[in-house]
């Protein structure tokens, strides 16, 4: 079955993440291990609990034209500019409106929004609420503006599965070209949802770091001293494409993305499973679709958001889903510089994995000073790792509450 | 507060372009703001929040449609900022 599959793979990157206003400076800026994490100044967060968080290091304000910005929520507005991004890098294909679909997911949606507009509506009454705050808080407003913006008719989707979203996104996306709707599906995902409300809502859940004294250190995967996960906000974005259509236009193409697996893990609407079962799962799953070997896996960004109990159960997934391979692979966190982007996740962190196997570098995991003795994996510390020659593979987790898991499997092209 | 016909059309100039991005210049009493500045109606709605704040009036819903062009809003926010 699979041999008759369109292959579908890479041809444009494009992010805006607390360490970079675009892909080339958010990668550069995971080998060289500088970190987002920044103290929320504002007043309004003055007796929050948590006063740290990812901010994004390039406003969408100073890229986007001013007229099209006020349209949109914040999250809508880091994932246009990580679409054009993306477009452009692909070399903004000509191709079929028809034959190009948008896949982009958010975790929360134009939260910003609709609370400014429920600000107004307490302070002026009904007739001022924005006639734009349906379009700016709707969680599927990111996908349509990008779809808008491309002209896309394939179809437009926004999968919400908490932090698992981007990733959802971009399998989603394979689907889609496996399936024959399209050639082209511009997909990731965004975030922008700092606000109090959210700060003190994943507070209540003892989600959170409240190392507000030193943000630089506060999101610290596998190290024993992690205290919880430091929200953050971005977007990224892949353009991806089957394989044929990429080849007759003679497209770069960065990477294959191999095979996607999803799964649920059943157990908490919150906690993961303690033995990663469910993510163990989609790993497999991601791992049989690609039809890779075990031993060409040498990669894996993984979910890894410095929270107590959630690195360990997808430490012990990893280890239960590769065997005695897992011993040849080299785990990276990049949540440690860019914080968590909730739904923006996946999407960035897969960025990653695609630079990783481009580069042939796994990326820094900051702050890794005192490793956790229960995590019995191979991470990659301060300095980058270097990635074997041939063809290699790399995997992406994102697991969100609510018990979603996916695992992609990208491999490499060149 | 009685404004000038002048005073308006700059007012409500500034605000088209705020909402929109049509250029100041561009916004004379004889355009519609439907076909000739592009103004959907989720942008009208915007228009006329913003009108209605900066000039002091009210224009009810079942008055906006009949605002085809700038010169009608004009008209209409001088006669009734006459009245308040």
């Amino acid at each position: 079955m699979t041999e008759n599959r369109r292959r579908v793979v890479v041809t444009g990157l494009g992010a805006t993440t607390p360490i970079g206003g675009d892909a080339a400076t958010t990668w550069a800026s995971m080998l060289a291990g500088r970190i987002g994490i920044r103290t929320l100044t504002a007043e309004r967060y003055a007796d929050m609990p948590v006063r740290i968080a990812g901010t994004v290091q390039v406003e969408p304000t100073e890229v986007l034209d001013r007229v099209e910005a006020r349209k949109l929520d914040r999250c809508q507005q880091l994932a246009l500019v990580a679409s054009r991004q993306a477009w452009a890098d692909a070399g903004s294909p000509e191709v079929d409106p028809n034959r190009l679909g948008v896949v982009v997911a958010t975790g929360i949606g134009g939260i910003n929004s609709l609370l400014d507009n429920y600000d107004i509506l307490l302070a002026r009454g009904p007739s001022r609420v924005s006639p734009m705050s349906v379009p700016q808080l709707m969680p599927n407003g990111a996908a349509a503006w990008v779809g808008l913006d491309l002209g896309a008719r394939a179809g437009i989707h926004c999968p919400v599965s908490a932090c698992a979203s981007g990733a959802e996104a971009l399998s989603y996306a394979l689907s889609m070209i496996r399936d024959g709707r399209a050639d082209i599906v511009v997909a990731g995902g965004t975030e922008a949802c700092i606000h109090p409300i959210t700060i003190a809502s994943f507070g209540a859940m003892r989600a959170l770091s409240t190392r507000n004294d030193e943000p630089e250190r506060a999101s610290r995967p596998y190290d024993k001293g992690r205290d919880g996960f430091v929200m953050g906000e971005g977007a990224g974005i892949l353009v991806l494409e089957s394989a044929e259509h990429a080849a007759a236009r003679g497209a770069h193409i960065y990477a294959e993305l191999a095979g996607a697996g999803i799964s649920a893990d059943g157990h908490h609407i919150a906690q993961p499973e303690p033995e990663g079962r469910g993510a163990a799962s989609a790993v497999r799953l991601a791992i049989v679709d690609a039809d890779v070997a075990p031993q060409d896996i040498v990669h894996i960004n993984a979910h890894a958001t410095s929270t107590p109990q959630g690195d360990i159960a997808e430490s012990r997934a990893i280890r239960s889903a590769l065997g005695s391979a897992v011993d040849r692979v080299a785990v990276s966190g990049t949540k440690s510089m860019t914080g968590h982007l909730l739904g923006g996740a996946g999407a960035v962190e897969s960025v990653a994995t695609v630079m990783a196997l481009v580069d042939r570098k796994a990326p820094v995991t900051a702050n890794l000073e005192d490793p956790d003795d229960a995590i019995a994996l191979d991470v990659v510390g301060a300095t980058p790792r270097d990635l074997r020659s041939g063809d290699i593979a790399a995997i992406n987790n994102s697991f969100g509450f609510g018990g979603h898991n996916v695992a992609l499997v990208f491999r490499s092209t060149s | 507060m009685a404004q000038s016909e002048q005073e308006i059309l700059e007012g409500l100039a500034g605000i088209v372009n705020e909402v929109a991005g049509t250029p100041v210049a561009d916004i004379t009493p004889e355009k519609t703001f439907t076909d000739d500045l592009d103004i959907d109606s989720l942008s009208m709605v915007e228009v006329v929040m913003a009108a209605e704040d900066k000039f002091g009036v009210t224009i009810p819903d079942s008055e906006v449609k009949n605002l085809s062009t700038v010169g009608d809003a004009v008209s209409y926010i001088a006669k009734a900022s006459v009245g308040s």
